[in-house]
């Protein structure tokens, strides 16, 4: 290909000369919490930037999720049911009320009824950050990639001894070094903009409210 | 001097002029002046640890030197493992290669409406302009991208492309060009107004178009950041993505991408994290329910394999797009980016836009700076912008041998080099320079304040006054201490 | 009077006058010899100084800036610490100097050099810590933190330190200290229009600091700020700090 045999050629034709410098990441790989500290630094972060919290206990927070729904008169949520959790939210899940809707087929199959009429979508989560907040997803056939971003809540569930001390440190034992899933994520509230007048608005194109059900 | 020069998009460039106009223009100065004193105090309050910034730095300004010396390797074996994650990799010179591209792609697949995430690189290629020529609908999806779209202007920041309007602006424009919306200045109804508009073109739109923060090579990985959320959405529900971005931003590892990061967005708009940040490794892959059928990158040039020639200009290539230069620019604060007329504007668009476009064409924005350092101070990669302004200024106005710089020598001014050559020769004799200076000390009541130069400072100043006579010459008089 | 701390042996400084100085703030020149002989240091004023080039570096002519440095260079050939009365001169005598002179013959030498240049208030805490005792009235100052000063030679809290030491005077913060007053040297007559909306706001914010005097360890600045402020017709007066010490601690 002619472009990049050209584009190549030119930044080959200088022989950067010197070392390279070594980067030192002891600077953020210092950054480290007491477990116990680190859900809390999570929750002050991702708090002020507008993220909810639900405590719930590991056997009990498909019901949490499911008063949380009903409470808030949501008639509808979207979910994964080939996970664990996704099974388990479905055995919980009562009879009457609002639906537990499977995200089993190919987007194109019900795109509209996901983009107009899908009220929330409840993902699982691969862990969190203490430093500064967020939550760590990676979408799949299991848990597709729009069920976190078109309906307009996202309920999360982040199990809090899975919660990482810094990005770097998520990365590097996650493994994402070496492989990544096709899609991964970082999450760290609802979707907000300043770009009217540098004064924040929630809910511009991604979900406008992200509820952390947080499992310990 | 030589007829005004023309930049690429058909525009004159006459910095000065058009920094009068914004300089003259009140709202424009207040605007500006408290969007960067927010942008200013957000940035100070996520950095408050200046030990923590030095190190940070440090560490951001050493992964992406580091990077930039291994740039054709990375490069390609960035391509190498997009590639095998099943995305296609396009190479592109030029703006217009690139634009060809893209147009080619859309065109193949019968696509002819695209919803853009943010990209500055599709803004230097001028892609919406060329899509609408072409027949095909580019819409912006960025909030404030979409409101200069609507009224049919360039950002004039290049992270908040809106900055400069007030509400009652945007409401104006959006009470005119979106169907059925009514007048308000609430930025809530505003912001849920724009939602619905491009909620219905995410769902309709025959493909989705981005840029890249940052390409890591080890796995094949496009990074995206962003708050809103439309970047997800230009991504994930489109059947086809289309990523552009600048050869300079690929990173060796993704665990590189964690500090530089945390510098972009604490630099960028004082947040120690964004809403969001994708990773994409590939199109919808193995059983996947959602995504894109197919990711292509285009990897633009146009004119950075150039500037990656000089070991001291590269480091503009280090730049991660943050912002943080202009934000803290008393020139930027007072005249607002389009005073630039350049895609890039504040001290990296100084710096970039003469190196991509030509140093001679674009010599006044080099020149449009008191050199205050306050960019360098913040750049959370190190990047020496007032060192390589003073490059720049040497190299429109110099041939020096062995310049790699694209226009070096055009702007050059014979009455610029025979002053400074009358200046060399009296200050590099000490007995010319003792001569000048007492004549000047006995002399300069006489010079009128409308003499060129003189009349320059004088417009806003009063003449400035000199002593009866020099330091030295009190000191001669009085006996110098012996040395 | 001021005293020196401790008792060491007799130190010696070159005293680099620069241009703006030279010609424009003679008697600040004139104070800064003064505030380091009253500290007890032997000041050696060399013969044949112009200019440190940075006018003709910061537009790009490195020719002629070097052959305007290359004679200053010359003038310090004993391994003394050079004090200049501005920290714009001094941060290119040693940040840029190194630049200018990378790769001609002179690179050591250049080198050899920055390591001992002083802006005169970073000279006076940190090498010698001075200790100032204050002979005036009671008066309100602010101080303009030069943009070289501070970034090129790194001066920023010397000047304050020194300040406070003068029990009757009173320092009051400038609005946005940090940032430029658009001087820029040659910034302000090739920009002219920008340079003056900069001096008006800086201008501005002197006279909202309710201060009587503005001082500064550069000329260029006190050039820009004084001038606008005097066409203006209203705001406190302009000084440089090394005038400003001396008249505290010495009277007139």
């Amino acid at each position: 290909m002619p472009e990049r045999d050209a584009i190549l050629a030119g930044l080959r034709a200088v022989l950067p000369g010197g070392r390279p410098p070594v980067p030192d990441f002891a600077v953020v790989e210092e950054k480290r919490w007491d477990p116990g500290e680190r859900a809390a630094r999570l929750r002050r972060g991702m708090a002020a930037v507008k993220a909810e919290f639900i405590e719930a206990g590991p056997e009990d927070w498909p019901r949490a999720v499911a008063a949380f729904v009903l409470g808030e008169g949501l008639p509808s949520l979207l979910y994964g049911p080939d996970t664990t959790e996704g099974r388990a939210l479905a055995a919980a899940w009562p009879a009457l009320g609002p639906r537990l809707v499977p995200y089993d087929r190919p987007v194109e199959t019900f795109k509209q009824e996901l983009f107009e009429g899908i009220a929330a979508g409840f993902t699982t989560t691969l862990g969190g950050i203490a430093e500064t907040g967020g939550l760590l997803l990676a979408p799949g056939p299991f848990e597709p990639r729009l069920l976190s971003l078109v309906p307009p809540v996202h309920i999360a569930l982040l199990r809090a001894d899975r919660i990482f001390d810094t990005l770097l440190q998520a990365f590097r034992e996650l493994g994402w070094n070496k492989v990544l899933p096709a899609n991964a994520l970082v999450i760290s509230g609802p979707s907000k903009t300043a770009d009217i007048e540098q004064t924040l608005a929630y809910g511009v194109h991604g979900p406008r409210r992200l509820i952390v059900v947080l499992v310990s | 001097m030589a007829a005004e020069p023309a930049a690429p998009n058909g525009l004159e460039v006459d910095f000065l002029a058009s920094s009068a106009r914004a300089l003259a223009d009140p709202q424009l100065r207040r605007n500006f002046r408290r969007a960067m004193d927010g942008l200013m105090a957000k940035r100070a309050a996520v950095f408050p640890d200046p030990s923590e910034w030095t190190r940070l730095r440090a560490l951001g300004g050493a992964i992406r030197a580091k990077n930039l010396l291994k740039l054709p390797d990375l490069l390609e074996r960035l391509e190498k493992n997009l590639t095998k994650n099943g995305i296609t990799v396009h190479w592109a010179s030029t703006t217009a290669q690139a634009n060809q591209v893209v147009l080619e792609l859309l065109e193949a697949r019968g696509v002819k409406a695209l919803v853009k995430g943010k990209s500055m690189v599709s803004e230097e290629m001028g892609l919406n302009h060329f899509l609408g020529a072409h027949g095909v609908e580019s819409l912006e999806s960025d909030l404030g991208e979409y409101i200069i779209q609507l009224d049919g202007e360039m950002p004039s920041h290049i992270i908040m492309p809106a900055i400069h309007k007030n509400k009652d602006q945007i409401a104006r424009t959006f009470s005119e060009k979106i169907r059925n919306a009514k007048y308000t200045e609430e930025v809530d109804e505003l912001t849920a107004m724009a939602r619905a508009v491009l909620r219905q073109k995410f769902f309709e739109a025959g493909a989705g178009l981005s840029g890249v923060n940052f390409a890591v090579a080890d796995t094949g990985t496009l990074c995206l950041v962003e708050n809103e959320g439309n970047g997800r959405m230009s991504t994930h529900v489109p059947p086809l993505h289309i990523a552009l971005m600048g050869l300079e931003k690929v990173v060796e590892r993704l665990d590189e991408v964690a500090p530089l990061y945390s510098l972009l967005t604490r630099s960028a708009t004082g947040q120690a994290i964004s809403t969001y940040l994708n990773l994409i490794s590939g199109p919808r892959s193995g059983g996947e329910r959602d995504g894109p059928r197919e990711v292509h990158l285009v990897i633009l040039d146009n004119g950075r394999s150039r500037i990656f020639q000089d070991p001291e200009l590269r480091a503009t290539l280090a730049c991660i797009r943050c912002g943080a230069c202009m934000n803290h620019c008393p020139v930027y604060t007072r005249i607002g980016g389009h005073a630039y007329e350049a895609v890039y504007p504040g001290p990296i668009g100084s710096i970039l836009t003469p190196q991509q476009e030509g140093a001679g064409l674009w010599h006044e924005l080099p020149h449009a700076s008191s050199l205050c350092g306050a960019c360098a101070e913040v750049c959370p990669v190190g990047i020496p912008i007032p060192h390589l302004l003073i490059r720049l200024r040497r190299e429109a106005g110099h041939r020096v041998p062995g310049s790699t710089v694209l226009g070096a020598g055009s702007a050059r001014s014979r009455l610029e080099d025979l002053a400074w050559s009358v200046w060399g020769w009296v200050l590099g004799h000490p007995a010319a320079y003792r001569l000048a200076s007492w004549c000047a000390t006995r002399c300069w009541r006489l010079l009128p304040s409308r003499a060129p130069v003189l009349e320059a400072w004088t417009r806003s100043r009063h003449k400035p006054r000199m002593a009866g006579a020099s330091l030295q010459e009190r000191l001669r008089r009085s006996g110098v201490p012996d040395a | 009077m001021a005293t020196r701390a401790g008792s060491r042996p007799l130190r010696e400084v070159y005293f680099y006058a620069t241009c703006l100085v030279d010609l424009f703030f003679p008697d600040a020149g004139m104070a800064g010899i003064e505030l380091l002989r009253a500290a007890g240091v032997r000041v050696i004023f060399p013969e044949g100084q112009t200019c440190c080039g940075q006018p003709a570096f910061n537009c790009g002519y490195w020719e002629q800036a070097r052959a305007v440095a290359r004679g200053q260079l010359a003038l310090f050939p004993r391994d003394l610490p050079v004090v200049l009365p501005s920290g714009s001169c001094a941060g290119m005598m040693k940040v840029h100097f190194p630049e200018l002179f990378h790769g001609q013959p002179e690179e050591a030498r250049a080198l050899a050099l920055s390591g001992r240049v002083f802006e005169l208030t970073q000279f006076l805490v940190d090498q010698l810590d001075l200790k100032l005792e204050d002979l005036g009235q009671p008066v309100r100052v602010t101080l303009h933190a030069s943009c070289h000063a501070m970034r090129d030679q790194g001066v920023l809290d010397q000047p304050r330190a020194l300040l406070r030491q003068l029990r009757n005077v009173e320092l009051v913060p400038l609005a946005r200290e940090l940032e430029c007053c658009g001087f820029g040297g040659v910034f302000a007559v090739r920009d002219p229009a920008l340079s003056a909306a900069m001096a008006a706001d800086k201008a501005e914010d002197a006279r909202a600091s309710g201060a009587e005097l503005v001082l500064s360890t550069d000329g260029g600045c006190l050039m820009n700020i004084g001038g606008t402020l005097e066409k203006q017709g209203f705001g406190p007066a302009t000084m440089h700090i090394a005038q400003f010490l001396r008249e505290r601690t010495h009277g007139r």
